[in-house]
Parts: structure tokens; sequence; C-alpha cells
């Protein structure tokens, strides 16, 4: 399972890059490497060129902006897994983190890359759907900020134009003290969710819940916001039992259906998680809550 | 590239993975290939001390990068600290996946020298065995681990035939 | 003699070498001039193949050759593989071309190989070359090959049909006519495969100067191969070496002889060049051979006391599109089911069906888990539905240790009749229990539901006919230089055959195990050889050793005597010298024995002195040794996403006297992980027209070190009586119950639940389904 041949470019200025992704034909960007690098390998992808960010410094940092943690797309999992940054002010990408691939994996994986491949059960977009992430596009053509929302477009699709790259994604802080869960599940420990649920909460005086956001992986062809499921829970007291009634709203969603899972179980699952993340959410913002499932 | 220590300069192809390089350029066969697709783990190398699945990586990408395989943690003579329990803990039968299991555990060793069991395990899901069912794999790492914090005497590196209790 | 090796948990010899990434796997050797292949494979489950135009690919630079069957040499150009285990209930002579001719039968099916400079090469011509085929209907499931109009797997074959046999013994009939209580079940066991981490492996090279072609094969049975090879190539089987060395794993797989160790060495003589062939991963996931896809239809009846009448039944089996096993595999499922059991009466009829996928072979357990797995479904069922503890309905059918040696009734695989040796299945079964805390177990699961949790324990109880023949020989040689030389045609795939056999030999013949120089799996050091599968070596080589090591120890002992002017009985062997236990214990190394048993040229030898010091001995077992054991897992089963956690999972292990208990339980230990794959994640999925669907380690899933517990493991050893050594094998008794142990207790995890299973794998997905179909879900989310 040798790869095709094509030409290795390592640039190392953001510009340089933009200008080969804008002029070189059927070139692909090497980030992590994780998920492109077996596509080619079974030749399921070919690339006459290869465009290595590796080596561009202006693609990587992680620092507190206005309000927002922005984080370099070339950002490796395994260090946004152990940044205080990331703990300390998007707790639910740490959170998340845990689930994503293996250690190995996560050495080389970076967060823009997982973007960016669009892997419809991969945990990063599904946490970005729930922050309402603004992702930074570049190109030759300067810089574009791209809603989340926006940014996800269908099975391994995204926003991006074939010569565009992600530069950086910004996730907003929310306020101290909120509550966040994540729950998948896989077949095995590191394996792409059968389906997966992140819930952000903030919650007020009397348990009431001031803003939710709960968004699903591996149940569609992309990351899926249940608005529903947010509209039963903002304005309500947190108790077990509003919990058990946004996780019902996840039956409302149309699961992909495919070898590993039926829609059918995907459904089933989504409401599953979405009661356990919710479950820790609530927990995490203070509000004793027993077991829903 | 410098390769357990020792500098390496080459033109290579492009799409010559780094465990093709290491393999095949290099000589070093200790690293394996068992899927090419970054599951198995038998090709886990350290690049810059990470563990990096080696079927995953372009030899040209690990240029400037020091890399070390499961011949650079062997010592000029006898065995590791490592090696030596996986001997002890009958911690490998076909020995495919093992150079890959000894990068890895090397890695979670270096960042927590006293790991828990379920860690153990946790670390090595990216790296496959299908022989020892773990157990072996598992009991050596901690063994391992006792060791080198100092808890039990290190044996000494023993030929094949030394007798365990 | 004490037993000084044998028996105790020595660390192995293969390991340094191992741990320091210094092992020699077919890829990791380099020839000069070696050139690397890569085969094109049909994309087609069944399909014609009209032509094929090579010119676009030989276009590349690097590529030295494009080889399809005309290419071939007589007579593997036109002669299908020979029949391994031929049968006579096996309709139609059933085996491939080594590259396909006319008409391809399954995906991945060789078609022509590429023969360049590296691989990479060798990979862009494969996708060069320009292939016509002409799409038949594929036959997808072994149920819709045996249906009327159905589509032909074979397009010259009438049927589907292979083979139909059945086995049988007593009344079954009559045991079911007056029974008190008759269950039934129907069970589903999936595909699956052996998975070694590495992949197939052939190196060919020939010597034109002394016209010896050597092949090394990554191969459980490098005789066998060396045999068929000179079959297909038509050569005299001494110009032919085949070595296996370093091997990655086995588990059946790599028992069989495969097209590709034909085409190597075909092009390797072609060129005049060494040729490389490493598979890669999707190919072995296409091309290797797997297990399973069977459906059983099962029957017990029972009297009031839960004592078993009778058992019948019907089971499909999947052999694939060829049987390069023969029928052996749904052979051994059949004559396993009785198992450790008092069945009076017995009938079961196989039908083996050919389908368009890759052929199915023994894989680990050989067709034994799939039987252990209908045989413990319905006795847990039996206890079920007579509420009575599922271990007492077991120990009330036992064969008592009593009754051996226990005629079963049937013949077996080996052609000779299914007599248990020996073993005590009760005290397995009681030893099992009280190592899993049984008793306490249902207090356990009582307090765990009230918190919210459901665990279960499921018990597995087996037979394993193992150490078949027909032999696997040794040669025990004293060398000059002091040390013992000692080949074999067993073979090492990770069982550590070198260590146990040193172990052995260095017992009888008193030396050091690390004075051994041992040659294994290679035709060249030993004339005749089998290799390994059906967990043969132990028995086979293992009393081979034993035999050559006590006649060299014989002739040592009276070379010595006579040098040192002393009785026999004096001389004791320690350590590489020969000492006389009396006067002043004079001694005399092997070495120098070794030289004097050479002779002096012109000299005749004494009276009654062999040439040199050596033995090779050909141990034949007369029938295979009885293992058996029994698994109990504990599980606990997350009931709202199905996913399953074994807890704890307890054997009790019977392979006759053990050379090693540090080897013996690492196969134990392996074997469950095999046992753990097959109940919960391993299935090679197909579609209706035989497409494979899991073609990669992300789709078809083996278990990880977060998935397999740690077993504890008792050995309760009874003594084989028939081979000198009293061993049986023990390589696949870790697989053989477990599925049927986990999906037992997952079961009754369930068990407020009423959901019955009958399937593995068993995925989160089935569970959960049957438990929306018991209704558990109903008031869990009220909209």
């Amino acid at each position: 399972m040798k790869p095709a041949p094509f030409d290795y470019h390592a640039p190392r200025q953001l510009k340089e890059a933009a200008e080969l992704l804008a002029t070189l034909p059927n070139a692909k960007i090497l980030a992590g490497g994780q998920s492109l690098v077996p596509m080619m390998n079974f030749r399921y992808v070919v690339a006459d060129h290869l465009v290595d960010l590796g080596r561009i410094a202006d693609l990587r940092g992680i620092a507190v902006v206005d309000g927002w943690l922005r984080i370099g797309a070339m950002m490796r999992q395994r260090e946004l897994e152990t940044a205080p940054e990331i703990a300390q002010h998007c707790p639910l990408l740490a959170e998340a983190l845990r689930h994503v691939g293996h250690r190995q994996t996560r050495n080389r994986g970076t967060i823009g890359g997982s973007l960016a491949h669009a892997d419809p059960a991969a945990e990063l977009p599904a946490v970005c759907a729930a922050y309402d992430a603004v992702v930074h596009v570049a190109s030759i053509r300067g810089i574009r900020q791209v809603a989340f929302a926006d940014f996800s477009t269908g099975f391994m699709a995204t926003a991006l134009a074939p010569d565009e790259m992600i530069a950086a994604i910004d996730l907003p802080v929310w306020r101290q003290g909120h509550g966040f869960g994540f729950h998948e599940f896989a077949r095995r420990h590191g394996d792409f969710a059968l389906a997966g649920a992140a819930a952000l909460l903030d919650v007020g005086s009397g348990n009431v819940v001031r803003r939710a956001a709960l968004s699903l992986c591996g149940v569609a062809v992309l990351p899926v916001r249940v608005e529903a499921a947010e509209a039963r829970l903002v304005g309500q007291p947190l108790d077990s039992t509003l919990i058990r009634s946004a996780a019902a709203a996840a039956w409302l969603i149309e699961p992909v259906s495919d070898i590993h899972a039926g829609a059918e179980y995907r459904r089933h699952l989504a409401q599953v998680l979405s009661a356990r993340a919710l479950t820790d959410a609530a927990r995490r913002a203070g509000v004793d809550v027993p077991n829903v499932v | 590239m410098t390769v357990n220590g020792k500098a390496h300069a080459r033109i290579v192809e492009s799409r010559l993975t780094l465990a093709d390089f290491l393999r095949h350029e290099l000589g070093l066969t200790g690293t394996h290939l068992g899927c090419e697709h970054g599951v198995c783990g038998a090709c886990t190398v350290l690049v810059d001390g990470h563990s990096t699945r080696a079927c995953l990586m372009f030899a040209v990408q690990a240029n400037g990068c020091e890399v070390t395989t499961v011949e650079g943690l062997t010592p000029e003579r006898g065995l590791s600290v490592l090696q030596q329990a996986f001997v002890d803990n009958h911690g490998l039968q076909c020995g495919f996946c093992t150079p890959g299991m000894l990068v890895t555990l090397t890695e979670l060793l270096r960042e927590n020298p006293s790991p828990s069991e379920d860690e153990v395990r946790e670390a090595l899901t990216g790296n496959l065995c299908r022989c020892t069912g773990y157990a072996g794999i598992v009991k050596a790492a901690l063994d391992a681990a006792q060791r080198l914090r100092g808890e039990t005497p290190s044996r000494s590196p023993a030929s094949g035939g030394g007798e365990v209790s | 003699m004490g037993a000084k090796h044998f028996g105790a948990r020595v660390t192995r010899l293969e390991d340094p070498a191992l741990l320091s990434g210094r092992g020699r796997f077919v890829d990791d050797m380099k020839m000069s001039g070696m050139l690397h292949a890569c085969f094109v494979r049909s994309p087609y489950a069944h399909a014609r193949l009209l032509d094929i135009d090579a010119k676009p690919a030989l276009a590349i630079p690097g590529v030295h050759a494009v080889i399809a069957a005309n290419d071939l040499p007589d007579p593997m150009r036109s002669e299908a593989m020979p029949m391994l285990l031929p049968n006579p209930s096996i309709s139609a002579l059933c085996t491939q071309h080594v590259l396909a001719r006319a008409e391809v039968y399954y995906v991945g099916q060789p078609v022509a190989v590429v023969i360049a400079d590296t691989r990479y090469i060798a990979e862009d011509a494969a996708a060069a070359v320009a292939v016509h085929y002409d799409a038949l209907p594929a036959v997808g499931d072994c149920r819709a090959a045996i249906e009327d109009g159905a589509a032909r797997a074979h397009a010259a074959l009438g049927s589907n049909v292979l083979s139909t046999f059945q086995l049988a013994y007593g009344d079954v009939d009559a045991a079911f006519a007056n029974a008190p209580h008759i269950f039934e079940d129907e069970l589903w066991q999936h595909r699956g495969g052996g998975m070694a981490i590495e992949t197939r492996a052939v190196l060919a090279s020939h010597d034109a100067a002394t016209d010896m072609l050597t092949v090394w094969s990554g191969t459980q049975t490098p005789h066998i191969g060396r045999r068929m090879l000179a079959d297909l190539l038509g050569r005299e089987l001494e110009s032919i070496r085949t070595i296996a060395p370093d091997v990655g794993g086995g588990f059946g797989p790599k028992a069989i002889f495969y097209p590709e160790e034909a085409v190597i060495p075909a092009a390797a003589l072609k060129l005049g060049r060494p040729v490389k062939w490493i598979e890669d991963r999707r190919e072995h996931f296409l091309c290797a051979t797997q297990e399973r896809d069977q459906y059983w239809n099962v029957a017990i009846a029972v009297d009031a006391e839960a004592k078993i009448l009778g058992v019948r039944g019907r089971m499909l089996h999947d052999s694939g599109a060829f049987v390069p096993w023969g029928i052996i595999m749904p052979y051994i499922a059949a004559a396993t089911v009785p198992g450790p059991y008092v069945i009076p009466a017995y009938q079961l009829d196989t039908m083996v069906v050919l389908t368009n996928k890759v052929p199915t072979t023994p894989v680990r357990g050989a067709g034994r888990p799939q039987a252990v797995f209908a045989m413990e479904r319905l006795l847990d069922r039996v206890a079920r539905e007579l509420q009575l503890d599922r271990a007492e309905v077991r120990r009330r059918n036992f064969i008592q240790p009593e009754q051996m040696p226990y005629e079963v009734g049937l013949l077996f695989r080996d052609g000779k009749p299914l007599i248990y040796d020996s073993g005590d299945y009760p005290k397995g079964q009681e030893t099992a229990l009280a190592d899993a805390d049984y008793e306490s177990f249902r207090e356990r699961q009582r307090a765990a539901l009230d918190e919210g949790r459901f665990i279960g324990i499921g018990i597995g109880n087996y037979v394993e006919g193992t150490g078949l023949g027909p032999f696997e020989g040794v040669t025990v040689r004293v060398l000059p230089s002091g040390k013992v030389a000692v080949a074999t045609g067993a073979t090492n795939q990770g069982q550590g055959t070198r260590t146990t056999l040193s172990q052995i030999v260095a017992e009888q013949v008193g030396c050091r195990i690390e004075d051994i120089v041992m040659t294994i799996g290679d035709t060249g050091a030993i004339a005749q050889g089998v290799g390994a599968f059906a967990s043969r070596q132990a028995v086979n080589a293992g009393n081979s050793a034993l035999l050559a090591g006590q006649s060299v120890r014989t002739q040592l002992i009276a070379l010595a005597a006579r040098v040192l002017g002393v009785n026999e009985s004096d001389i004791d062997l320690d350590n590489g010298q020969a000492i006389a236990e009396t006067g002043n214990k004079p001694m005399i190394g092997f070495g120098e024995l070794a030289r004097l048993a050479q002779g002096i040229p012109g000299v005749s030898l004494p009276a009654g002195q062999a040439a040199g010091l050596e033995h090779t001995a050909y141990y034949t077992p007369q029938q295979a040794a009885y293992c058996s054991g029994t698994h109990v897992a504990e599980v606990e089963v997350d009931a709202m996403t199905g996913g399953v956690k074994i807890l704890r999972y307890t054997v009790a292990h019977d392979s006759g006297r053990v050379i090693n208990p540090l080897i013996v339980d690492g196969q134990v230990q392996g074997g469950v992980a095999h046992g753990i794959g097959n109940a919960l994640f391993e299935w090679m999925q197909y579609d209706e027209n035989a497409q494979p669907l899991t073609t990669s380690f992300a789709d078809y899933l083996l278990p990880m070190a977060t998935d397999v517990p740690t077993c504890a493991i008792a050995h309760v050893e009874t003594v084989n009586p028939l081979n000198p050594l009293g061993v049986k094998g023990a390589g696949e008794g870790g697989t053989i119950p477990a599925a049927a142990a986990i999906i037992g207790a997952i079961e009754d995890a369930l068990s407020p639940f009423d959901v019955h299973c009958a399937e593995t794998p068993l995925t989160p997905e089935r569970i959960v389904a049957a438990l929306r179909a018991a209704g558990a879900y109903e008031k869990l989310f009220a909209a």
C-alpha cells in the first residue's frame, strides 16, 4: 500500500503556502497526515503535490483574544490536550480530546486537519459546532472568517476552496463556572464515535439555564446542533426531567446508516449520550442531578 | 535526519515513507509494517521524542528531526530494563508488534513513571497484538516501571534459559 | 533424573533478538539483485476473464515483467493447485489456478503479477495493467447459494453445494420422539480471520549453478509448501528448499499454500533474479483465508432432570470459492459438538456451500468454537427453561473421569474413532467456577442491579482433539564443538517452539539450554515435515525431541562409559559433560565424545558403536490427544448503549503435562483474545454480491489492550497416557469456548429483559435492538 508519486513542498511562511495552493494543480495540504496519508496509501486519494504546513510558525500558538481562545490550526492535538489555557478557558475541548484517536495520532494530528477533513464521526468538529467557533481561512486573497455553522457543509465537505487553508480557530470563552460534558460511544477505545454528544451549560441562580449548546457527532453527515434541545433548556430550572426532555429532542435527527451502525441505533445513542453529556455539564455547573440513563 | 543518535543525509523520493526509509535505506529492520494505514502500531518510532506511526509520515517530513527506533532503545550489550521486563513477563510471542510496543511504552514511562494498569492499557490502544492477549505486555510495563523507579533491584540481563518465578 | 527444564517457566530463547529489533522476518531480508512484486487482482467477485493488456505497465521505467497465467511454466500454467485434503464427499475438485485463467471467483483473486525495481513502482504498474472482465452473477451468501435459481459460484458447476455429510450415532429419532423436553435454537456465526500482524510474504531465489530454488515464506508449513511447489513447477523435491524464518503470527491462514507462494518462485526462475513479495494489509483482507459464516439449527432433547437424551441439527457452512483445506473445518465442528458431555444420540447434517468469497480454512479453533457455541447455548437454554443453575445442568451431563478412555461414537478428522484419552471435566469446571467466585455471583449481580448495573456470568466447556499426526521429526546431533544441534520440521510463529523443544532436549541429553543450536522450519535441515496447525507441535515434535534426545543420551552414556572405563550406570550427563560418579569422578566433554564418535579415517568403529552421536525421530501419534477446559466470563452490559465490558475472565485448562507454564499461559491468554474478538468485535462483512465491505483495521475490529483482561489461568493436568511426554496441544484452547462463555454472560446480564443471544459477534447495536424489542426502553424517553 504505497502512495502514488507526488512533489513535496515545505513552505516556511503562510504567504508562500497560499501561493503554492493557488498555483499547483491537484495539491493537497499535509497537516498531521493521520487522515490523509492512510487514504494516500490506499490510493483513495491521489495528489500531485503535497504542501506540508508543519514548518509555518504563524499557524501555531494559543492566545486569549477579547474573550475568545485563538488556536493555531497546526497545533497538535497532544499539545492541546495538555495546554493549561485549553483546560482553563475551553474545558470541553480538553475533555473531547481524550477520546480522539490514540497517543500516536494525537502526537501528529492537528486541530486544523481534523476540521478540514470533516469526518462526520470526528469529535473536534462537534466541539467547534457547540462553541459556535469561528474559523479563520487563509489564501492568497487574505484571511476571511467563517462561522462554524457555515464552515461545515456536507459529508466530509467544508467551505474551504481548493486553494484555502485553515489558519486558526477561535473558540468563545464561556462564563467561568460553566458546565461542560462530552460523551461518545465507540466500539473500542479511540475509535471514531458511532455517536457523540458535546454539551455546554451556563446556569444562573435558581438553577435556571441561561445558555445551552448541544451538538452531536457521528449521527449525520456533519456535526449537528440540536437547537430543539437547546430551546427546551434555556430559561428552565435544570433538573433530570429537563435533561431527559432535552435529550428526547435528539430523536428529531435524521441519522446515517453504514456498516458500523444503522440509523435506528444512532438515533438511540444520540438520545442516551445527549442525556449523559448534559448530566455531566449540569454537575460541573454545580447542579446536583442523578443519572438520567 | 538523526536516527538513534547518528546523522544521515539522503536524497529520497517524496513518497518514500519514514518506515520504508528506516527499514530499507538504513537497514533498521526492527520497525515493522503491519497495516500501512495507521492502526496497528507495528511501525511506531519516536520522532523528536514523540511516538509516531512511521507508515503515516514521509521520510522528507522528518528532515531535521531526531528519530529513535527499537534499535536505539537497545543498549550496546544485553537488554534495557524494559526489554528485560518483557523477557521475564512473557511480553512477546511472535515479536512482530514488539518494537512498536517498546517505543510506545518508552514514551509512556518517560511521561508517567508510575502508571496504573488502566493507564498502561490505554496507552497501548494504538498498538495491536494478536499473539499475547496483552497480559504479558502490561505486566512487563508495570514491572519495568517499578524497576525504573528503583523499587525492585534490576536483574542482570539473562540469556535465554533463565527461570522466572 | 529430576525435571530440571521440563515443566519450568523458562524464559524464551527467541526473545532477546526480537526485542532488540534483530528479528529476521521475510521482509527484513535483502538479496543482491532483488526485485519486488505486486499482484494484479480481480475487483469482481465473479467474472469471466477476457484479456490482459500489460503494455501500459511495461512502459513504466523500472518494470521488468508482467506475468499472467500463460506466461507461467507448466504444469502451473494450466493445472489447478493440488487438493491438500481430499474427501470422498467433495463433489468437485475445487482448487484455484495460481493465476486465473478464464474465470475469477472472488474479489482479490490473483490475475497477474508485476515485477519491478521497488514495490512502489510495482504498485504503479499494477494499477496500469488493463484487465478486461465480463461480470457474472455472484453468490454472496451461503443461504442464498442453496435457493432455487441461485447464481452459480462457479460457472462450470451445476450446484453450489460442494459436500454434504452426516455425523451421527445412536437413535436420535427415538431420543427426540420420547423426550419430555425439546429446545431448539438458530445460531449465526460470522466470518472472521486470523489477522496476524505480519502479512504473508515470499522471497524466492534461484541459484543457477546448483539449480537450487530457495524460498523464504511466512508460512506455518514449509515442507508442505515445498511439495506443492515441486508439483506445480514440475521440479524435483530435492531442488527446492523452503524456509520459514521468523514469522509474525500464524493462527491458521498461513498453513495454507497460496497461489502467490508458487507464482513468486516461478517469477524468480523466469527472471533469473531474486523476487520478493510482501502482502499489504488490504490484500490480506481480500485474499488470506478466513473462518466461519455458519448457520446452525440445533435441538436438544432432555429428560425432566436435564439429562441429555439427544442432540441433532443442521449446519450450513460457507466455504468461499474454493476448498484449499478440504472440508476439515466443518467436519471438526460437527465432531466437536458432543464435547465433554454424555450424549446418547447425536446427528448433525452438514452442507458445505460455495460462494464467491475468499475460501474459509481453519483459523484458531478450527470450527470448534462454533460447535461449542451451539452446545453451550443449548445447555443454557435447558437451564433457563427448567430453572436450574447452568453449572448444575452441565455437571449432570459430564463424562466422568472413570469413564476414560471414552468412545464418543464418531470418527474424528484424523480418520480415527473419536476416543477421549484422558480428562477430568468435572474437576475442570469446578476449578474454574471456584476461581471465578461463581457461588457468590448471584449476590454480586443483585447488588449491581440495585445500582442500575447489569452484570452477568457465562460458562463454556470444551474438548479439543490436538496433537494430530502424521508426525513432526526432530534430529538431535552432538557437535564436535560440544554444542547440540537440533533440527525439526516444526515451525514457529510465536509459540516458542525453539524454547520448548530446547527444554526437552536439554533435559534428555544433559546439556545446557544455551548450548543447543536449533534449526526450525527449514526443509534443508530435515527431510520430512508437516508444520504448525491443529495444536500439534508439542505432541508431535515434543515427543520426537524426547525420543531423539533419549537415543542420543543412550549413545553418549555408552561411549563415555567405554572411554572412561566405567559402567554405564555410573555415568551422569550434566551441563554438556559426561561424569563418572565413581572413583575420582573422571569426566569427558560432549565435544570430545562427538569427535571420537566420528571415528578415525580408515579404522573401523568398535563393535556396538554407531557413527556420530545423533538420532532422528519421527514420533507418530496413534490418535489425537484430547485437551479440555472451562472458561467463565463475567461481563457488564451498558443496557443503554449495548456496550459490553469483560470484568473478569477465568480459565481452567487441561493440556496434559505442561512443558513450559509461561508459554502455555501465554497461549491461553492469547487464545482468549481471539475468542473475545470472535464474540464481540470481529466480522468480515460482504454485501450480497460478495464484495468485501470490511477491508481495513478501521472496519474489521481487533481487540485492543483495553478490551482483553488478564485471565486467571489454572492448570488441570491430566497426563496423556498415549504419548511418552504425556502432553497435549495448547494453542487453541483459549479461543474455543470463549464466545460461548461471553455470549452466555451477556444473556445472563440481560436476564431481567429476557433477551436471547444467538450470534457472534454480538454487537452493541444488536443488543440494543434486542432490548428494544423486549420493551426495555418504552418508559425511557417520554417526549
